[in-house]
């Protein structure tokens, strides 16, 4: 059988049985991609679309300068600052989801094998909801005088309202709330194939709790903790929905910034750009982790 | 002062289930190989777990050199566990393995490291020690495990069944190994086993358990010479087992009035092993063969006896047995002294 797997034919045959995966990436991921590759080096057009012929790198330079009113070029941190914030949010809340998950999906995976399903559905019920519904609640929710405001001042732990909607910390919550359900699923994953008979081991060798959670727990389940944060991280950069109601003008990520070119502003050529930067940025991240990352596993 | 002093141990698991240890008591000396012994579900593995500290028995004390051990979380027992799955951490390599226990009790770097050695050595483990468990053989992964549990120099150590996952080969090997370890380290062993010559051979004392309960404690020869109980008799070994009555003179007979030798004013049963009955022309049963077993030292004879008796079991050697065939009858002789009388 292993010989017959090295037969050329089979290996052109194989080929051949790949094709239809091959061309569905290629027509749905490659084409839309290298379309707004080139959208991102050519001229705008005044009422949106662009200019096909004319060729420039205006958008990428936009991302950090502009032209000043002396006709002069000015480094404009303004787009630098809204990728920063992203990355930040996005950061918080792979670390608010994994502290909020963990308990959760460890809690799960210690119920009786017919009870999990049940947590598991419970868990994935936001899901059938539409995100903007479920973001439009935590507006009525933090707004000013809003639900948690009402609580607050209600037991006497405040005074003054928070005004929590429209800030960083809103998007935040927002945030952690909706990528919950993708880190909790990972990490239920992998906990639900740990051995915890690891734990009565680590028991009896002299770990406590806490030792036991550091140093038999988690790297046990590390790749689940690595595939959650990368589920949670990706889709949190691109997030749009949620800064946009939560957020406010001030509060913007780069999903915003990116859908105000492709509307409101009428710029397509800059907001190709600008999600081909965060393109790169992503992709230089990953590559770096993979270049300097392998090596832990040998350890 | 009594090593460990288990007392009155009741436990079950849930309210529904039965008793998974009735009113467990015993005392195990220091530096002795005291081995749990019975059948799946007699609660030997429960026992351990609650020396261990992963279980808090329901009623019962437990005391290690005079210090009450129930109340103290496993972290801080001095007592170490060889798993029955050995349940070493897979990310670690064998030496992170072994020191780990050390690492976790605040023992400094390098006298970690040379303790871990020490361990390995004793165990005769001294390559592979960057490997990961997975890479390891399953004899491998036994002694790491022994060596991780004995790197932390345990008042006890507990055994579960560790042998069971090897080959017969390979088990024989441990058996000497486990005594020798036991005897060098002059650690306290307790160990859990459903096979009874494992037990045999390497205890100082076993006690029997069946259904939560202690059956009989005693040193192996008692254990298989004087079993007390038809349970003990029936477990270990083979053993026939007959009812005798006293005569006139209190002297215990069996059915068909064969002479036991043995002085008992009651109806009891008596446990008579095949070794102890050979076939002899002047014995004073009688009984017919009804099956051959060759068994490679021994043929193993089924008898039916006459005289009410039933049948009985005897292993003769293998020159005799080659003159034997079916259905012959042959005579049979008792040796009184392997005579055991136990509690109906």
């Amino acid at each position: 059988m292993s010989r017959s797997a090295y037969n050329p034919a089979n290996r052109l045959r194989r080929y051949v049985q790949t094709l239809p995966a091959v061309l569905v990436i290629a027509l749905l991921m490659g084409l839309p991609m290298v379309m707004m590759g080139f959208v991102s080096i050519v001229e705008r057009a005044p009422d949106g679309g662009v200019h096909w012929g004319e060729f420039t790198l205006r958008a990428y330079s936009n991302f950090l300068f502009e032209e000043s009113l002396m006709g002069g070029v000015e480094l404009n941190t303004d787009y630098v600052t809204i990728y920063i914030r992203s990355f930040v949010l996005s950061g918080l809340t792979v670390v608010g989801t994994l502290l909020i998950a963990f308990p959760a999906a460890l809690f799960i995976a210690l119920q009786p094998q017919e009870r999990r399903n049940f947590y598991i559905f419970l868990i994935s019920i936001p899901f059938w909801v539409n995100l903007l519904v479920r973001n439009y609640a935590w507006i009525l929710l933090l707004r000013t005088n809003g639900l948690i405001d009402q609580a607050l001042i209600g037991s006497g732990i405040i005074s003054e309202p928070l005004d929590l909607l429209y800030t960083d910390i809103a998007v935040a919550i927002g945030l952690i709330y909706s990528f919950l359900p993708l880190m909790v699923m990972p990490l239920y994953a992998a906990l639900e194939k740990f051995d915890f008979s690891l734990v009565e081991a680590a028991f009896d060798l002299g770990a406590n709790r806490i030792k036991t959670l550091f140093y038999v727990i988690i790297p046990g389940v590390r790749p689940g903790i690595v595939a959650g944060s990368i589920l949670v991280f990706i889709p949190g950069l691109g997030a749009y929905v949620t800064p946009a109601l939560l957020g406010g003008s001030k509060s913007m990520m780069i999903g915003n910034l990116i859908e105000n070119q492709f509307g409101a502003a009428r710029d397509w050529p800059f907001g190709a750009a600008l999600s081909f930067v965060l393109l790169i940025v992503v992709a230089l991240a990953a590559s770096a982790r993979i270049l300097f990352g392998g090596k832990e596993k040998h350890l | 002062m009594t090593f460990l002093k288990i007392r009155d141990i009741v436990h079950h698991y849930g309210k529904s289930r039965g008793a998974a240890l009735d009113g467990v008591g015993l005392d195990i000396g220091e530096n002795e190989f005291f081995t749990l012994l019975g059948p799946s579900g007699c609660g030997k593995t429960t026992l351990l777990r609650i020396l261990a500290g992963f279980e808090l028995p329901v009623q019962g004390e437990i005391a290690l050199e005079g210090d009450p051990l129930l109340r103290v979380p496993p972290w801080e027992r001095p007592v170490n566990t060889v798993f029955q799955n050995y349940a070493l951490f897979p990310h670690l390599s064998i030496l992170r393995n072994v020191t780990f226990g050390l690492k976790m009790r605040g023992v400094p770097k390098s006298e970690r490291h040379a303790r871990a050695r020490e361990a390995l050595q004793l165990v005769r483990l001294t390559d592979y020690l960057d490997r990961r468990p997975a890479e390891l053989s399953g004899g491998q992964q036994q002694r790491v495990a022994l060596a991780r549990a004995l790197a932390c120099k345990p008042k006890l150590l507990l055994l579960d069944e560790p042998l069971s996952a090897l080959d017969y080969k390979l088990r024989k090997e441990m058996q000497g190994e486990l005594k020798r370890l036991q005897v060098e380290t002059a650690t306290t062993f307790v160990f859990v086993t459903h096979d009874q010559e494992e037990a045999l051979a390497m205890s100082d004392r076993i006690a029997v358990m069946n259904g939560g309960r202690i059956e009989q404690i005693g040193t192996p020869t008692e254990i298989y010479n004087r079993p007390c109980t038809r349970f003990v008799a029936g477990f270990i070994g083979e053993s026939n087992i007959f009812e005798a009555v006293p005569d006139a003179q209190d002297m215990l007979r069996l059915a068909d009035g064969t002479q036991l030798g043995i002085s008992n004013a009651q109806v009891c049963q008596v446990v008579i092993r095949p070794e102890a009955i050979s076939i002899d022309p002047q014995g004073a049963m009688q009984g017919r063969i009804d099956e051959l077993v060759f068994t490679g030292a021994a043929t193993r004879l089924s008898i039916d006896l006459e005289g009410g008796l039933g049948r009985a079991f005897v292993n003769a050697p293998g020159a005799l047995a080659s003159t034997l065939a079916q259905d012959q009858i042959v005579r049979l002789a008792i040796d009184p002294r392997q005579v055991a009388v136990i509690t109906p």
